[in-house]
């Protein structure tokens, strides 16, 4: 059997006081002072546990948040003083898009390197924006593989990254002019933090996860040289990011490199031939912005026998620059279409950024047509970040991210990154689809919302009405 | 068409010797509808009413508007009791001119609403919800209207929550209440065996034990038992102490074969196949280590404290061919069994039901993408498979198509939290539903979905624990199963009246008594 991927994980517990989802309000003046008080009775003894944290207390700011929300206490009472309610702080975490339960996971990921377990069954929403539009498929008695919880091992996560010719060019009974290609453990490179949120100086954290999880992290080019022992060793899980405008780096530094991404402007050809003149075996990326014109610039630029292109939406995964802007699903989708009907699109590697934020999405995406994608804050989220969009430079950041410690910053991504991983091993698993390959753009193993309500209530009620 | 109990006399020639020789005398339940108070000394409502003490004088005023006994002062008393909130109704009282708040004569009663409503429940099971349902395990009928309890749909904004029902302007005269027949029959297949016939459209879901106590099992075996319909024991084994309701007992064969004897699959009138779960289709069963307890780990003949995983798929089954043998198989071993084929739902479910059913299989039991479990990853919950909603109109409409629909018995699960739901399932092509988290929070269930974590159930419903289980009484636990049943009967009675229909069969796939809140609305129906 060939070597499994495996990350090597262990808990990294959390630096700054946990901030759970709900806090028992406690009307302590007309308590009666029982015996038998229901605070003893805690199944999660988090009354004990409060107590001791509050003992211990280092900042005035921090509460004890993290009851389990079993209303026990409450109804048990005897004088009727507990209420359970909603911790005002987890409310404010992230946004709109990276909802507080998502950080939340992700904390949780990050600190234990396990796939999320709960009981009861599902409790959100129908379905909703973007990702939450679509449903993975799974495989019931005729499955395609024998895949299924005893055939794991056999999954792989792995794929390629850089041009794939639709036929070898033989020269002499060699197969001659192979382009370069990587091959990566899973289908994920670690991308830069987008502007409002780069304040943190996390290369070296970043760099080590991305060696130790042995994928690729993307660093803009400037940031040459690193500041890091043995920096040689971590060129190839580095791909360093060339604006349009950047010098060009070191010969000896790009031909220890596998993989570099430039940024799409007039001049994008020549960089590319620029890197390749160094280093013929390197794969270069072009980056293109989701904006207006980025669906549209993306299909043009792949018949240029580009090897990969990089499209990246904003951190929520919208289009910018309109007003009605696509989600990077639907982007990708149409990207994807386009080019297989100009039958370019076996041909090229197209990695997608910009909202993703859990591991669903990474498996949603590469069933829309990304071969791969890129990941930025969530990594961040690892660290504790809660999004609150403060970083800047001189205000203090609430999750105190300036001061992790090397150990910390890259358990905690390593963590994310196996979690991610495992539960990507579980829709797998459940499609019955043994390589992450396959999965390109495989929209038969997926269930999109706005065609199952056609193609069932359609036929039952009619015609939708738009929103 | 006969009953289960009908056959009794018949079971000689069709259980073997041995197996006959180790049935015990079945439970007797009946089916009377009683008070279950809640367990909780505080009750949650909608409201909260509070006592200022100091400027309550104990005139009583409040106790003598008050038409639901919110204020209590019990004789020998000096102090009224804490105020019942949960038997408010609130600022409807104002209308029908018993509102405690403006009557006192001191300014000393104050109400609001109750902040935790939207801490409890989630979309899919809202606060509201939730009371309406306590209620119903109370009291054994739907809420009073004037509580103002939104129990009909949920907030999940999709699916059964956006679908209503076209009810005339006027019930057709003539029809009773009572009269309407609620039945459903298992058995559509002339195959010689029992054509068993339940009460009520729907039964309950596989829960083993491990994932919930003893108490929440028998609590649903015994409402199995007075709504002569079933209760399923769920992957964890056959229980000694379930014998006594073998005949209301379907037994799981699923993929982990936990206690699967063959003297267990002889023991009872329907046997089902676990293919595969809603809440996390194509992954298989798991029971975290914590809830292995020395019980559990003895009735599955495993090691304390380890997770126990069931496969998926079955590894002996990879085609319909396949499935037919492990259907032949338990036909063989129970001649007298039905078979119940459970799946999820993937895109091809129809083709899985159709292919299902060539097998010989007699109830093909769909279980939707939003269902219920002990423990699940929350990637699986949220995105794997259909919702049900989705899938039963799917696979009815094959099956009519197909010529089978007739010769198959179809059961959804899934997301089916209310009689509203039981309704729109069948409607929707359903003959009838599989209810598992209704019971649970007719037991006292928050959905805290702490169910999978240490010791289990905070709520002493899901769990092994030797100390929180013993929490819930027997007795009560079946009572406030059978109330909600009657509640559910009830209210699913009443629909059937507003829509002239005599039986709930008359229902199934009558698409065109519903709409849906985001469609145009007028396709012509064709049945």
């Amino acid at each position: 059997m060939p070597e499994k991927y495996h990350i090597e994980t262990k808990p990294v517990p959390p630096r700054r006081p946990r901030i759970g989802k709900y806090g028992i309000v406690d009307w302590r003046e007309d308590c009666a002072r029982c015996h038998n008080c229901v605070k003893k009775a805690c199944v999660y003894d988090r009354y004990r546990e409060e107590m001791n944290y509050i003992r211990n207390l280092d900042d005035v700011d921090a509460l004890f948040f993290d009851c389990m929300g079993c209303f026990s206490c409450v109804q048990e009472c005897t004088k009727n003083l507990l209420r359970l309610s909603i911790n005002p702080e987890y409310e404010n975490l992230g946004n709109q898009y990276w909802t507080p339960q998502i950080i939340q996971t992700t904390w949780l990921q990050a600190e234990t390197a396990k796939i999320p377990v709960s009981g009861a069954g599902y409790g959100g929403k129908f379905s909703g924006y973007g990702f939450d539009s679509m449903w993975t498929d799974m495989s019931e008695i005729v499955r395609p593989t024998r895949d299924g919880i005893h055939g794991r091992e056999y999954i792989s996560t792995a794929v390629d990254i850089g041009r794939k010719p639709s036929m070898l060019k033989m020269i002499n009974g060699h197969a001659a002019d192979i382009p370069p290609v990587i091959s990566i453990p899973m289908p994920l490179i670690i991308d830069m933090m987008p502007e409002n949120y780069s304040v943190h100086d996390l290369d070296e954290v970043i760099i080590e996860t991305a060696y130790r999880t042995e994928l690729i992290t993307i660093l803009d080019s400037g940031k040459w040289p690193l500041n890091i022992k043995d920096a040689e060793k971590y060129l190839p899980h580095i791909a360093f990011y060339f604006k349009a405008d950047a010098e060009m780096l070191p010969a000896p530094v790009i031909k220890k490199t596998v993989f570099a991404e430039v940024e799409y402007s007039p001049s994008y050809k020549k960089r590319i031939s620029e890197l390749k003149s160094v280093n013929p075996e390197i794969v270069v990326a072009v980056r293109i912005k989701l904006d207006s014109e980025g669906v549209n610039r993306a299909v043009e630029i792949a018949d240029d026998e580009l090897e990969v292109i990089h499209i990246v939406a904003d951190m929520n995964g919208s289009q910018t620059g309109v007003t009605k802007p696509q989600f990077v699903k639907d982007m990708i989708r149409t990207i994807h279409r386009t080019l297989i009907e100009n039958s370019t699109r076996d041909n090229i590697t197209i990695i997608a950024g910009g909202g993703i934020a859990l591991p669903e999405h990474m498996v949603k995406g590469i069933i829309c047509g990304a071969d791969l994608v890129s990941v930025e804050l969530p990594m961040l989220v690892a660290l504790e970040c809660r999004l609150c969009k403060e970083c800047v430079p001189g205000r203090l950041c609430p999750a105190r991210i300036d001061d992790i410690s090397f150990e910390y910053g890259t358990g905690r991504m390593t963590n994310l990154i196996a979690a991610w991983h495992d539960q990507m091993v579980e829709l797998m698993g459940a499609m019955g689809m043994r390589d992450a390959r396959r999965l390109r753009g495989d929209t038969g193993r997926a269930m999109f919302f706005e065609q199952l309500e056609e193609e069932i209530f359609g036929k039952l009620f009619g015609t939708r009405k738009q929103a | 068409m006969e009953n289960y109990s009908e056959q009794e006399n018949r079971l000689e020639s069709i259980i073997p010797v041995k197996t006959l020789m180790t049935r015990t005398e079945q439970y007797r339940q009946e089916r009377e509808i009683k008070p279950a108070p809640p367990r909780y000394r505080n009750e949650m409502g909608k409201y909260i009413i509070s006592r200022n003490t100091e400027k309550c004088t104990r005139c009583g005023k409040c106790a003598e508007i008050c038409p639901q006994g919110v204020h209590v002062l019990k004789s020998g008393y000096r102090y009224f009791l804490e105020p019942k909130s949960h038997l408010c109704f609130g600022t409807k009282c104002i209308d029908k001119g018993c509102f405690c708040v403006t009557a006192c004569p001191n300014g000393a009663l104050m109400i609001e609403e109750n902040p935790m409503m939207k801490v409890l429940g989630d979309n899919r099971w809202p606060a509201e919800m939730i009371l309406a349902t306590w209620k119903m395990a109370e009291t054994g009928d739907v809420p009073d209207k004037d509580y103002a309890l939104e129990y009909e749909t949920g907030n999940s904004g999709g699916g059964f929550d956006r679908i209503r029902f076209r009810f005339p302007d006027k019930p057709p005269a003539g029809l009773k209440e009572e009269d309407i027949d609620t039945s459903l029959l298992l058995n559509r297949r002339d195959d010689g065996r029992p054509k068993i016939k339940i009460d009520v459209p729907w039964y309950g879901g596989g829960m083993s034990f491990g994932s919930v106590s003893n108490t929440t099992q028998l609590s649903k075996a015994r409402a199995a038992v007075a709504w002569n319909t079933f209760t399923c024991t769920g992957e964890g084994g056959y229980m000694e102490r379930m014998r006594p309701y073998d005949d209301h007992v379907i037994t799981q064969v699923a993929t982990g074969l936990f206690g699967v004897r063959e003297e267990t699959i002889q023991r009872v009138p329907i046997v089902e196949f676990k293919y595969a779960q809603g809440a996390k289709p194509g992954l298989g069963g798991h029971l975290l280590g914590d809830k292995n307890t020395p019980a559990v780990a003895m009735m599955r003949e495993t090691v304390v404290g380890i997770p126990l995983f069931s496969p998926f798929p079955f590894h002996s089954v990879y085609s319909i061919e396949d499935h037919m043998k492990h259907i032949d198989w338990i036909k063989h071993i129970n001649r007298r069994a039905l078979i119940s084929t459970k799946v999820s739902t993937p895109n091809d479910v129809d083709m899985v039901a159709v292919g299902s059913y060539s097998a010989g299989t007699h109830i093909i039991h769909l279980d939707g993408g939003y269902g219920g479990t002990g423990a699940a990853p929350e990637i699986a919950k949220k995105n794997i498979a259909m919702p049900i909603e989705y899938a039963v109109p799917k696979v009815h409409g094959f099956l009519v198509a197909e010529g089978a629909r007739e010769h198959v018995t179809l059961i959804a699960s899934g997301g089916v939290r209310n009689p509203y739901d039981v309704a729109k399932a069948i409607a929707l092509g359903a003959d009838g539903v599989v209810v598992g988290t209704m019971e649970m929070v007719s037991l006292g269930c928050v959905r805290c979905n702490r169910c999978s974590s240490g010791r289990g159930c905070p709520r002493s419903i899901a769990t092994t624990d030797r100390k929180l289980a013993p929490k819930i009484d027997l007795e009560w636990g079946a009572q406030r199963i059978i109330n909600t049943y009657n509640a559910w009967r009830n209210e699913l009675r009443r629909i059937l009246l507003r829509l002239g229909l005599r039986s709930v069969a008359e229902l199934r796939g009558r698409s065109d008594l519903l709409m849906h809140l985001d469609y145009t609305n007028d396709v012509e129906y064709r049945p």
